[in-house]
């Protein structure tokens, strides 16, 4: 039976796991190979790695970070950041990355989606959307609209057609955060994560707001997500994927154990 | 040990490579050079995306040789699209044949109300005697992520169940595939490669 998938989330800022609540108040958690084979050791499904350093000088430091982490790992690993095109996603998969998550360059250009699938396949590319409930709209969940800039900016673009389009480019997942939630630890959006499930045929993965176990329970119930995606619950020792697989299996949720 | 992993442009080979490392075989890459294939201990044949892709192979002129190989005894390997290119060809790419090793057609998951892709990790149900997937014990679940799969038949060396049944690994001789990615399923994918590396025909030292 096919299980739901657990996925640690290692935020990374000049070759350092770093945490933000809602982008800002960012504190170290450490290397980032170091991170991501305890979270595999500890049971987490999947790793997925994603660069947050703003400036240039920083770039540099992925591929090696990329390369140091995927190196004992045996687990897909997916990395996003700054993967503007299919040359900079192409470095990153032959440094070790099994998928590349894309986001605001997607935006940008969509065919970037297609061009990346076409090399690599769909399973390698993971369309991330950062996503706002849209308080204005009729229906602020189904009409939610996408952001870029770390959630400072809109993309004028409705985060359910995006997924969409995504889709129909070949995109092989979407990672949708609710921008609302994250770094809160009040919850997934279940709402917004069921919408835009149901309107794809690609897996969705949650991400924003994972504070408890019955946030996840609730957003593989009720918000129908494929996966979910987790990082502070999982730093300073909160909890690890296997406690955490262990409390979802109690409530009759399919997770890969023992792991 | 060397291992021949065949390069035809149909996806990244890190990770592939990265566990063959890891388990202390030595993996030579051909993207075309026939005599990696010619002195090939073991071959392995990854693969992700389309099964269109498959058509590189016989571009390459490598389809032929890799067929001698295996009526060798070479042990060989598919995994993902590669283990769908052992079968006559897939409903993918209908006008593309496969090697025909296994004389049926790949098909895609039938509609439902499940999301194809299948994407993840699901468990395996090992038939007795498949020496690829020895030790691997029931309920170890790997990692999939394909809209097209095999047939269950008499080749069947694992099962898995996502709509339907299908054939996740096969096994005849020395000719062997998987749907899954062993590279990516944490200690059983490891375990599997490793019963790869290790076996041997039958009879033989």
């Amino acid at each position: 039976m096919i299980t739901k998938r657990i996925i640690a989330c290692l935020d990374v800022r000049d070759g350092r796991v770093v945490k933000g609540v809602q982008f800002v108040d960012i504190i170290d958690a450490g290397d980032p190979a170091t991170q991501a084979a305890r979270h595999a050791r500890d049971g987490a499904d999947e790793i997925v790695l994603l660069d947050i350093t703003a400036t240039h000088e920083g770039r540099g430091t992925l591929l090696d970070t990329v390369r140091r982490t995927a190196r004992e790992l045996f687990v897909p690993f997916c990395v996003g950041g700054g993967i503007r095109t299919a040359n900079d996603a192409a470095q990153v998969f032959e440094a070790g990355a099994d998928k590349v998550s894309v986001n605001s360059a997607a935006l940008r250009d969509p065919a970037l989606i297609d061009a990346i699938g076409r090399s690599f396949g769909a399973q390698a590319v993971v369309v991330a959307i950062d996503a706002r409930r849209d308080h204005e709209a009729a229906d602020p969940v189904r009409d939610a609209r996408v952001f870029v800039q770390g959630g400072r900016k809109s993309a004028g673009r409705r985060v359910v057609e995006w997924a969409r389009e995504a889709e129909q480019r070949g995109a092989g997942e979407i990672l949708l955060t609710s921008m609302d939630s994250d770094g809160m630890r009040t919850g997934f959006d279940c709402e917004l994560t069921a919408a835009v499930s149901e309107a794809v045929g690609i897996p969705v993965i949650a991400s924003g707001g994972a504070g408890t176990v019955a946030h996840f329970v609730d957003v593989f119930g009720r918000g129908k997500a494929d996966a979910a995606l987790a990082a502070s619950i999982f730093h300073f020792g909160v909890s690890s994927a296997r406690s955490l697989k262990e409390e979802l299996a109690r409530t009759g949720i399919s997770v890969r154990l023992p792991c | 040990m060397r291992v021949t992993v065949i390069d035809y442009k149909a996806g990244n080979l890190t990770s592939v490579l990265k566990a063959l490392r890891h388990l202390g075989a030595e993996p030579v890459v051909t993207d075309g050079d026939l005599s990696l294939i010619e002195d090939a201990e073991r071959i392995v044949l990854p693969g992700v995306g389309h099964f269109a892709a498959t058509d590189r192979l016989d571009e390459m002129g490598l389809t032929k040789t890799i067929r001698a190989a295996i009526a060798r005894g070479v042990p060989f390997l598919g995994i993902c699209v590669g283990m769908q290119w052992l079968y006559t060809g897939s409903i993918e790419a209908p006008e593309q044949p496969g090697l025909g090793c296994f004389s049926e057609r790949c098909t895609r998951f039938a509609e439902s109300t499940e999301k194809v892709p299948h994407v993840g990790w699901n468990s395996l149900d090992v038939r007795p005697g498949s020496r690829l997937l020895a030790g691997v014990e029931p309920g170890e679940y790997v990692y999939f992520t394909h809209s097209y799969k095999g047939p269950v038949t008499a080749d069947t060396a694992a099962t898995t169940f996502y709509i339907e049944p299908f054939a996740a690994a096969v096994e005849h001789d020395n000719v062997m595939g998987v749907q899954f990615h062993p590279e990516k399923s944490g200690a059983t994918g490891l375990k599997i490669l490793g019963n790869f590396l290790s076996w041997k025909t039958k009879g033989a030292k």
